[in-house]
């Protein structure tokens, strides 16, 4: 097998940590793009968090929005170009707490676009905060003594609350702690752009993701952690594909 | 043809014949009847229009279009404003042409229903964070409300800057006369830098951040040169029997309507009165102020708002101290009878 890189990633070097997820992703979504969309209309919508320069990365059309306002913008974008494939990348603190509303309402609306959520359990870029995704006990610096749900609340489960929604058309929650979730992940990617372009309504995928820096952990460890700490409170899978019964 | 249309309703079909292909708003008083005339006209027209969920979701909706060069409106009143007022800042940032109504109501907070002028300042001074300028057009009569929506939307593509037209309850809830040219032609601009997701071209990017300080610098100057081009040629101003004045009244909006009445009323008594009325408040017309600053036979102005004086400040900096400037508002919904501003006058005068 030739390994190449992808002909819509740029030549850019990224700016994330040495081992973090989002380099991963990012390929995911380009192998996919070079795959099955080559000839296709395609607008991302960047978001604010670790991957605001993601537009760098990718050599098509990019429209960056305010914090958590991702899904909002997009759903003005896809209503502007129905024909061309549009997706939000956002990390957790932008979709699952200040965008909130903004991706419970696209989604109940049925808007016609993809959310790829990158889950690390932190707000990552602006020091390593607690996140609503953070899990119980879990130590970061603004839950000092491990996030108490007593204190603190529970962790947020944005798949889980989106599924019964009408307008939602396709729902994973994948990882990318091994090469067989990289895999399972790219798989989904191309299954949530099909929905997409067959106009089914929203798609969302949650990825779980790894932040070795703010976690404290090597590369190696922080995929560990995942596999060890992380899956025992996110399962895994394919949640909902209307188009597919499920 | 001659129409009897309610404020609201007349700017939203302004609009429309000024191809405004996107909609995104939230009800709130006293400019929900633009909504709702949106609802029923945009979707039959094969255009966007869609009731969010709020305001924040309602401005981002029309970041996202406005980007990929549509033209865009969305709408509100002021704690609806006060809301899209982040989206506001990404859009100037962005450089994204948008029109925005602001159909005012009394504040602070829930403030009233009422029509009032609560938010000159938050409209022209910024409202959202950074060095922007929105361009903000105050109609007085509905008919203006209709000629000054066709000009905001081509005035923000042309700029591609947002562009409010700032009303209050009253010109959003009257009936009046209105006139449509039936040969109005919206302008068709080339938008180069809009996303459409085509592949075969360099790529594009609407964004607002400039991580760099020096590049976001050398931005925040760029944009300075636009608004600076605005300024020079943008400004709108009515003059009112101002010639030949003694006493000048500044005065915006529809209190400006009752201010003209006020000065047909003591022009009649024989007083040398006259009105001046900023269509434009940012650009404001500070020169137009100034020249009649300068004037010997110009002995004051009274600035009349439907506030505490949020005008006040602009209208003494354009005057720059050469004469005095007395100040008489209502506020919380309250409006200024001619009887009161005729009052307002004789007591200055004594
Ligand atoms: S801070 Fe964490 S999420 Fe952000 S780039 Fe570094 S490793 Fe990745």
């Amino acid at each position: 097998m030739k390994f190449k890189r992808p002909d819509c990633l740029t030549k850019e070097s990224m700016h994330y940590c040495p081992g973090c997820g989002h380099g991963i992703i990012h390929r995911l979504i380009a192998e996919v793009i070079d795959e099955d969309y080559k000839e296709s209309k395609i607008i991302g919508v960047a978001p604010v968090g670790c991957a605001v320069f993601i537009y760098d990365y990718f050599n098509f059309d990019f429209v960056a929005a305010a914090h958590g306002r991702a899904t909002a913008a997009a759903t003005g974008v896809k209503r502007s170009i129905p024909d061309a494939l549009v997706f939000s990348y956002q990390g957790d603190g932008d979709i699952a707490a200040i965008g909130t509303s903004e991706v419970i309402h696209a989604a109940t609306r049925g808007e016609n676009f993809t959310a790829i959520f990158v889950n690390n359990g932190v707000y990552a870029m602006t020091g390593g905060q607690m996140a609503p995704t953070t899990i119980p006990g879990q130590v970061t610096v603004s839950s000092p003594y491990g996030r108490d749900p007593k204190v603190q609340g529970y962790h947020i489960k944005l798949c889980e609350m989106l599924v019964p929604l009408d307008g939602v058309a396709f729902v994973a929650r994948t990882s990318i702690h091994n090469l067989k979730n990289i895999e399972l992940t790219k798989k989904a990617i191309k299954r949530a752009f099909e929905v997409q372009m067959n106009n089914e309504g929203f798609s969302i995928i949650e990825v779980l993701s790894n932040c070795p820096t703010n976690w404290g952990l090597s590369p190696c460890e922080s995929m560990k952690r995942i596999e060890n700490e992380v899956l025992k409170y996110y399962s895994l899978g394919i949640f909902k594909d209307k188009g597919r019964g499920i | 043809m001659k129409i009897l249309m309610k404020g609201n309703e007349a700017i939203a079909e302004a609009a429309l014949r000024a191809g405004c292909d996107c909609f995104f708003g939230y009800p709130i008083t006293p400019q929900t009847e633009l909504l709702q005339y949106m609802a029923k006209k945009l979707l039959k027209s094969g255009g966007v229009f869609i009731q969010a969920e709020s305001e924040v979701g309602a401005i981002n909706m029309a970041y996202g279009a406005a980007s990929c060069g549509k033209r865009v409106m969305t709408s509100s009143s002021g704690p609806g404003i006060s809301l899209k007022q982040e989206g506001i800042s990404y859009l100037a940032g962005a450089q994204l042409p948008c029109v925005i109504v602001n159909i005012m109501r009394g504040g602070p907070g829930l403030g009233n229903i009422n029509a009032a002028q609560s938010d000159y300042l938050q409209a022209t001074k910024g409202g959202g964070h950074g060095d922007y300028k929105v361009i903000v057009l105050a109609p007085s009569s509905v008919q203006e409300a209709v000629e000054l929506t066709m000009k905001a939307f081509d005035l923000a593509d042309k700029y591609r800057n947002p562009v409010m037209i700032l009303g209050d309850g009253m010109l959003g809830q009257m009936m009046e006369v209105v006139e449509f040219d039936d040969s109005y032609q919206p302008q068709k601009m080339e938008k180069p830098w809009a996303v459409t997701g085509d592949r075969n071209r360099e790529k594009r990017v609407t964004n607002s951040l400039y991580i760099v300080p020096e590049e976001l610098e050398k931005h925040n100057l760029k944009l300075r040169e636009k608004y600076k081009k605005i300024k020079e040629n943008e400004v709108m101003v009515e003059e009112y029997l101002a010639d030949d004045a003694r006493v000048i009244f500044v005065s915006f909006g529809m209190c400006a309507r009752i201010v003209k009445s006020a000065v047909n009323r003591l022009r009649q008594a024989g007083e040398k009165v006259g009105l001046v009325r900023p269509i434009t408040l940012w650009p404001f017309p500070e020169n137009e102020l100034k020249s009649y600053a300068s004037k010997e036979e110009v002995e004051f102005f009274i600035d009349i708002e439907m506030n505490l004086g949020q005008m006040l400040e602009d209208v003494k900096l354009s005057v720059e101290g050469k004469k005095e400037v007395h100040f008489y508002g209502r506020t919380g919904g309250m409006v200024p009878t001619i009887q009161e501003i005729m009052d307002f006058y004789y007591s200055l005068e004594k």
